[in-house]
């Protein structure tokens, strides 16, 4: 034995032999447990959505039947047209949006911009957050690259579509402890009351490299996360990219001028 | 149990730990001990795949070719990581979530691959097996020990039960903010190297 298995053929059908046994035992797994792990990442996202809009309070951990009744009572999804901000017959329950930019037929590249967006989807969904049958915030999917990885996210903002009233990111893999601080409660609490537009609607949120002052006296900028100045910038970039001509703009100044009628 | 095999299971946990002793996996050490049960549930994760990679390489040792021996182990712990890893996001998502990438990094643990490559490449399955187990342990009681007091006395919670009440919710504990950082386990773990050392001295190492 000890002779013939330093053959060069022995040693090829071996690694061989390896490599099929364990990527057949590795796909198995990873295919069989694929249901059970996008119907985790949907929830994990609905639960966002509605933490984001302030309907349960951080660091709770309500069950799945309370995150479905919660998302049905309140979330109006619509689909929208990113160009022109208007709305299209797409039914919202089922739009994937990220799978929308993967598609070359839903999508357009994304003109070079800082926050490491390639493509832009042709349709974006919104989360409309409706109590006593008024618009009570809106909440747009964000998403960019930080230092490591691609942050996924959403941002809410109030019914006045100027205030920011949460942030919140459901995927992303930047450092635990500096980048990944982005998920600190104590964080995620200084984006709220801050301004992301001006009077005159241009977007001029901004993550600092240091401290911010307080909303009322600093109302366009946050501050940076120590330690993680790339996934700081980052997400500086893109929550101005969506909030941007390319992003949600053009249905945020229609959704300003339906409401100003 | 022979007085042999006692020793392949118990000797790692005191006399011979991975962590204290040869110093190895510090890094997921330091990352995933912040809170009880993340460090628990990344202790289960090691030891399945420690005790089975030590088996399965155990198993093959006199079919692998010794100048693919390398490869051949990482092939079957980088397997093992994986099924692990899509099992957490499977069935404990929100933790698989705060783990992030260290059940991944479970493949670059030198201790796994050290008692593959030292152990189960000479000796039969059943004491490979414990081998296994019994490094995983040792591994598994500094990852519990290290979160037990880093959670008691970063966050005043043990499996986010409060025990200590936190100055900021009305009570009189004011946490220890080093101990939610890194560094705060480095100094726990030098802390308990130093104390291990002292109870058993032959394991400082001669000047």
């Amino acid at each position: 034995m000890s002779q013939q298995r330093n053959t060069t053929l022995y040693t090829i059908g071996f690694t061989a032999a390896v490599c099929v046994v364990c990527s057949l035992i590795v796909s198995t797994t990873a295919v069989s447990l694929k249901p059970r792990q996008a119907s985790n990442a949907l929830l994990d996202r609905q639960k966002n959505i509605i933490q984001v809009a302030g309907l349960i309070e951080p660091g709770t951990d309500p069950d799945r039947e309370a995150i479905q009744h919660l998302f049905d009572q309140y979330m109006d999804p619509v689909v929208i047209e990113l160009a022109t901000g208007t709305e299209v017959d797409i039914d919202a329950l089922t739009f994937d949006q990220t799978e929308a930019a993967r598609d070359p037929a839903r999508s357009r590249d994304a003109p070079p911009n800082p926050a490491g967006v390639k493509r832009v989807p042709i349709h974006g969904i919104v989360y409309r957050v409706v109590k006593d049958g008024t618009i009570d915030k809106l909440i747009l999917p964000i998403e960019g690259k930080g230092l490591w990885s691609t942050l996924y996210g959403f941002i809410a903002l109030d019914g006045d579509a100027r205030t920011i009233r949460g942030i919140t990111f459901y995927q992303h893999g930047e450092t635990p402890g500096l980048g990944g601080e982005v998920d600190n409660p104590g964080w995620k609490a200084r984006w709220k009351a801050r301004k992301a537009f001006d009077e005159r609607g241009n977007v001029t949120i901004e993550v600092l490299k240091k401290e911010a002052g307080p909303p009322e006296d600093d109302p366009y900028h946050v501050d940076g996360l120590s330690g993680a100045t790339i996934t700081s910038r980052g997400v500086s970039a893109l929550v101005r990219f969506w909030l941007g001509d390319n992003g949600y703009k053009p249905y945020i100044e229609r959704y300003n001028a339906s409401r100003s009628q | 149990m022979s007085r042999k095999r006692r020793d392949i299971l118990l000797n790692p946990l005191f006399n011979n730990n991975p962590i204290a002793f040869q110093v190895l996996g510090i890094c997921s050490a330091l990352a995933v001990t912040t809170k009880m049960e993340t460090a628990l549930v990344m202790a289960v994760a090691l030891t399945v795949v420690l005790s089975l990679s030590n088996l399965v390489v155990s198993l093959l040792r006199h079919y692998v070719p010794t100048n693919v021996r390398i490869i051949f182990q990482l092939a079957v712990i980088a397997s093992l990581v994986i099924i692990t890893d899509q099992v957490l996001k499977a069935y404990l998502y929100a933790i698989s979530k705060q783990l992030t990438v260290f059940v991944g990094l479970i493949i670059t643990n030198c201790i796994v691959m050290g008692r593959a490559e030292a152990f189960a490449m000479q000796n039969g399955p059943a004491d490979s097996l414990l081998d296994g187990i019994g490094n995983a342990l040792g591994y598994d009681a500094v990852l519990l020990a290290t979160a037990f007091f880093r959670e008691l006395l970063g966050s005043g919670t043990l499996f986010g039960v409060p025990l200590l009440t936190k100055v900021t919710d009305g009570g009189w504990y004011y946490p220890n903010g080093l101990m939610v950082l890194s560094p705060g386990a480095f100094f726990f773990i030098g802390l308990l190297i130093w104390a291990l050392r002292t109870w058993k001295p032959e394991q400082v190492e001669e000047e």
